[in-house]
């Protein structure tokens, strides 16, 4: 089962495609860019939809997907932590 | 890939998809009126909105090629306009008559609801029947115009549905068809990448001067950096975080190759085939009439988190890749690409299946937006009333 996919190897979250992933899961992770796989650690619950990080983020990091910045980090996130609006923030408006 | 489909062929030369006979209101106080006629007339489809009066300048501008482009969709073959006073609802059928097509304005002054709506009527009447006859024919691929905007995105749209309306709309550039796709404060943060694809420097100045300016309008208006808004909750409760990531997931809509060969104003027709930017709302029935405003006739929408949205004449396919939504929401989702994220199927299969669903919809198939009664015509505005 691929529980997360992301765009480029260069991405710095993906995004769960699966219901009910659970802290403690070891991940399958698909690049579609590349249509190869990785896995990776869950430390935390993480819902359809939401991203888990691939590294360790710390304030101020800008975080990559699609190969392109989305944002910038406001809280630290470690790697297989939920990634999402309590710790990334947009850097427009 | 199929060459051709089956069409109605207009006056004008154009191909529309959908046989409707439109009873437009020029304004709010005649949608009472449409509304009696096409409840006599079977068959007949009025589309109420709030608006017509005291607006003036640009926004007034957008009102009339709103509903003129409307009435002129190919989509349609015939129209009654009914107007509160003449001279607007003249304006709106001498512009739709140019067309060649079929139609009648009825001011309501100096005669009421009773009298306007027995005089519409009838010539409802006859316009349906006429329409009930017209044949669809054999018609180039070329011929067809497509739209896209996407809604209620989430992270499954970035990775499934919107490369799959991506892929269809490199395979339809090829083809030779008109395409268009906007959501001009959705491009935030993927600014660059749809200004590379732009045709040529006049082309990509016109994209870059239509952003700039939507920016400022933004910034002239906000109160917060619209995380109240843009991306709205429902994109965030689906796991979108930043206006920069659902914008990314956007421009996934525009394929890989295709080239942004123009720049349309809001419901402005395209001169030539190939892909248009359109300056648009990203609200998702704001941007779909305006595509129907503008001439297109069949519209591709990936939903995340499951946007239900229909519209009036312009026949809207939904596409999904979030499996939750496939299940719990089924009867709104036309093209199931969800396979894509378990690698079950490619992204060519995937924008295959959307292109079959294209054909069979340009042949007739109702989506099931029209089969729901989805209807969302919403025009949009540039500022208050006068």
């Amino acid at each position: 089962m691929i529980h997360c996919v992301l765009h480029d190897p260069a991405d710095s979250v993906a995004v769960v495609v699966v219901e009910g992933v659970k802290a403690g899961t070891t991940l399958t992770g698909l690049i579609l860019d590349e249509d190869r796989t990785i896995t990776l650690p869950c430390v935390q619950d993480i819902p359809l939809g939401h991203k888990v990080a691939l590294k360790d983020l710390a304030v101020g990091d800008t975080v990559i997907k699609y190969g392109v910045d989305i944002g910038k980090v406001v809280q630290p996130i470690a790697k297989g932590q939920h990634a999402h609006v309590h710790n990334i923030k947009t850097k427009r408006w | 890939m199929q060459k051709t489909f089956w069409g109605y062929r207009r006056e004008n030369g154009r191909v529309g998809v959908r046989n409707h006979v439109l009873i437009l209101p020029v304004d709010d106080l005649s949608n009472a009126a449409c509304e009696a006629v096409a409840n006599n007339i079977k068959g007949t489809l009025a589309i109420p909105h709030p608006y017509g009066r005291l607006q003036f300048g640009a926004d007034l501008e957008l009102h009339f090629r709103t509903l003129i482009g409307t009435g002129t969709n190919p989509n349609v073959a015939a129209v009654v306009v009914i107007g509160i006073e003449e001279q607007w609802t003249k304006r709106i059928v001498d512009a739709i008559a140019a067309t060649g097509k079929p139609v009648t304005g009825f001011g309501i002054e100096l005669h009421g609801d009773h009298e306007t709506i027995m005089r519409a009527s009838k010539a409802a009447r006859e316009y349906l029947q006429w329409a009930s006859e017209k044949v669809r024919e054999e018609c180039k691929l070329e011929e067809l115009w497509v739209s896209t905007k996407c809604g209620e995105s989430d992270t499954t749209s970035g990775c499934g549905a919107n490369p799959t309306v991506g892929d269809a709309f490199d395979k339809l550039y090829d083809a030779g068809c008109t395409l268009v796709f906007g959501e001009t404060s959705e491009i935030t943060g993927g600014e660059k990448i749809v200004a590379d694809r732009c045709r040529d420097d006049k082309v990509r100045a016109e994209f870059m001067r239509v952003f700039d300016r939507y920016q400022e309008m933004i910034n002239r208006h906000k109160t917060s950096d619209l995380s109240d808004s843009q991306p709205t909750k429902g994109n965030i409760a689906g796991g979108l975080t930043t206006i920069e990531e659902k914008a990314l997931g956007n421009i996934q809509k525009i394929g890989k190759q295709c080239v942004v060969d123009g720049v349309l104003d809001k419901a402005e027709m395209p001169t030539h085939k190939g892909l248009w930017f359109m300056d648009s709302s990203s609200a998702a029935a704001e941007m779909v009439t305006l595509c129907a405003a503008s001439g297109f006739v069949v519209h591709f929408f990936p939903t995340g988190q499951g946007n239900v949205i229909g519209n009036p004449i312009l026949p809207v396919i939904k596409i999904c890749a979030n499996p939750r939504t496939v299940r719990t929401m089924s009867e709104h989702v036309d093209v199931d690409t969800s396979g894509l994220l378990q690698r079950e199927i490619t992204m060519g299969q995937a924008g295959d299946k959307l292109i079959d669903m294209m054909f069979r919809t340009a042949n007739g198939r109702l989506t099931a937006a029209e089969a729901l009664g989805h209807r969302e015509f919403v025009l949009t505005r540039l500022y208050e009333s006068a």
